[in-house]
């Protein structure tokens, strides 16, 4: 039986190294992170779809202070860390970390870069912080 | 969906007024709100007599997160000694007492109340920056938090794509910067009294006197480009691109347009309303502007039957450098791709055509989040009844200004026309 469609089940999915998103029964509309109730047509026949984990950089931020659960994974003004919002092949937007870029020198970290799909293992999170990151495709 | 809306019956504004912003670490919420209320009274031509107030709604987003107390509506009424008239506090993140001036409004268009006090106030200071930090984050979208966004880094993403789509660079950002700290030294009420250049020339002396390598600044940009001067928090936001953390008060008195007269001979009047919603960042499909913000002036100059052209001046909300010109585009002031070149070439600074933020702006005006709605609009109040002193607008007769308002990353904006008949 498929899972409902919520965050709990969308972040149960990224522990299983699956990008899911929701479609829509009725008007085919992607949503990523999931939602249950669709906001084109209102209806809520939704369906489970994975994504390809490939996308490109929209916008991005080099964070120098981060919250707290981000400075206790050790990045601090000397050790910045990306923060992006990938545009999927699919269509839909996500945010999350880039890893493997420099972000102590962010003017060289270009918009439209190619990226892929990279989940964190669960035993190195605290309890909430998403497994999603992404990496530069190799080559770019 | 577009409809031109109407108020019931007018509502005009006959006192305002504000305490000053800052970091005051004796003086609470309620220190702060009577201090505000005082000042209103005293703005008052005719004299207000409190028990006359039908009403009170005030806007406050993070006290019961940073001073663990809420009820505020109920613990202001009996400050004030308003008790038992009724009292509502409204959240709408950093645009909370915006949503309580509209809903004041409401209730004296609807016909049921005649005198309405509306207020915002935030008490932020006793708290570090890193709780600030986490407290003001409660209005990002769950998944911006848990990805590991914060404020300003939502808003480094925001630039980031502008700067890509239109060309736009740092140097813009500071253009803004440098505006609003021109600006507030004329501001009696604004916490920060220097300029970009009295700072530079107190750090230089400071470097002299105790010996130490004195910095070579030419200009203001040398300086804001100086990683020791202004460090980066969420690149390219830096110190100087980010509005500081504050406390303090605002509040107004709003009437039934028919007896304003009875409270002064010169009232404003509510003639444009706008307040809309907004996506999570994710779920914008462009990040170059805020639907929020286009939606509600949409309504505003629809209510109004003005146009961008006839806003003489604007305080919008600049929580962040980068903010300021996204709305000044929204809004209708300058073309999309535009604002950062009117910025450049002075076209909102105080003796521009288009003056933005008389007041120094959230950067440096302050930004007590609860209070900034209504503060922004007691500076509308403020220069068009030409009792800005220093900072008062000079281009022109007087009669129409505006206020923008942004709660969260856009989620919630309103934009608010007054007029001077």
């Amino acid at each position: 039986m498929s899972p409902p469609v919520t965050d709990h089940s969308f972040v149960e999915f990224l522990h299983e190294e699956k990008l899911m998103g929701s479609k829509c029964a009725a008007c085919d509309a992607l949503f990523l992170p999931p939602r249950a109730f669709c906001v084109h047509c209102h209806r809520t026949e939704m369906n489970w779809v994975q994504m390809k984990g490939i996308g490109k950089l929209t916008a991005f931020t080099s964070i120098a202070i981060g919250p707290p659960f981000m400075i206790k994974q050790g990045f601090d003004r000397s050790n910045p860390y990306c923060m992006a919002v990938i545009e999927l092949a699919e269509g839909p937007r996500v945010v999350a970390r880039i890893e493997d870029v420099d972000a102590l020198h962010p003017e060289n970290i270009k918009i439209g870069m190619a990226l892929k799909v990279r989940f964190l293992p669960r035993d190195d999170l605290e309890k909430g912080v998403t497994p999603l990151t992404f990496t530069p495709i190799n080559g770019e | 969906m577009s409809k031109k809306r109407k108020l019931g019956r007018g509502v005009a504004l006959v006192g305002a007024g504000m305490s000053p912003f800052g970091m005051f670490g004796d003086q609470d919420s309620k220190d702060l709100f009577v201090e505000a209320f005082q000042s209103m009274i005293d703005s008052v031509d005719r004299g207000l007599d409190p028990k006359d107030i039908d009403a009170i709604y005030l806007g406050n987003f993070t006290n019961d997160y940073f001073v663990q107390q809420s009820h505020w509506g109920a613990i202001l009424a009996d400050t004030l000694g308003l008790v038992p008239k009724p009292a509502t506090r409204v959240e709408g993140a950093c645009a909370s007492s915006a949503l309580a001036f509209r809903e004041a409004v409401f209730a004296i268009a609807s016909g049921y109340y005649d005198i309405v006090l509306v207020g915002g106030f935030e008490d932020m200071s006793k708290q570090t920056t890193e709780e600030v930090a986490e407290g003001l984050a409660l209005a990002a979208s769950p998944y911006e938090r848990q990805a590991g966004f914060t404020f300003p880094g939502v808003f480094g993403a925001i630039a980031t794509a502008y700067f890509d789509r239109y060309g736009a660079t740092r140097e813009h950002l500071m253009d803004v910067t440098i505006k609003s700290h021109d600006n507030a030294p004329l501001n009696p009420k604004a916490q920060y009294q220097r300029s970009i250049k009295d700072m530079m020339a107190s750090k230089i002396e400071r470097a002299k006197k105790q010996g130490k390598p004195v910095p070579d600044w030419n200009d203001e940009k040398q300086f804001l480009s100086d990683p020791r001067a202004n460090p980066v928090v969420a690149w390219p936001m830096h110190l100087f691109d980010c509005s500081p953390i504050s406390d303090g008060a605002a509040c107004m008195l709003l009437v039934g347009e028919e007896i304003a007269r009875s409270f002064t001979d010169e009232p404003l009047y509510v003639v444009g309303l706008g307040q809309a919603s907004g996506r999570a960042l994710h779920a914008a499909d462009d990040l170059t502007y805020f639907e929020a913000t286009r939606f509600a002036a949409k309504e505003a100059y629809e209510m109004s039957g003005l146009t961008p052209a006839d806003i003489q001046f604007a305080e919008v909300h600049d929580c962040f450098s980068i903010a300021e010109i996204l709305h000044i585009e929204d809004l209708g002031f300058f073309k999309a791709g535009e604002g950062y070149k009117a910025v450049e070439d002075g076209l909102t600074r105080l003796d521009g055509p288009r003056p933005i933020n008389t007041s120094g702006g959230l950067k440096c005006k302050g930004h007590p989040v609860g209070a900034t709605g209504v503060a922004q609009l007691v500076e509308v109040w403020e220069q068009l009844r030409y009792k800005a002193g220093k900072r008062q607008v000079r281009s022109g007769n007087l009669r129409i200004g505006a206020a923008h308002n942004l709660g969260g990353t856009g989620g919630t904006c309103t934009f608010t026309i007054l007029e001077r008949r």
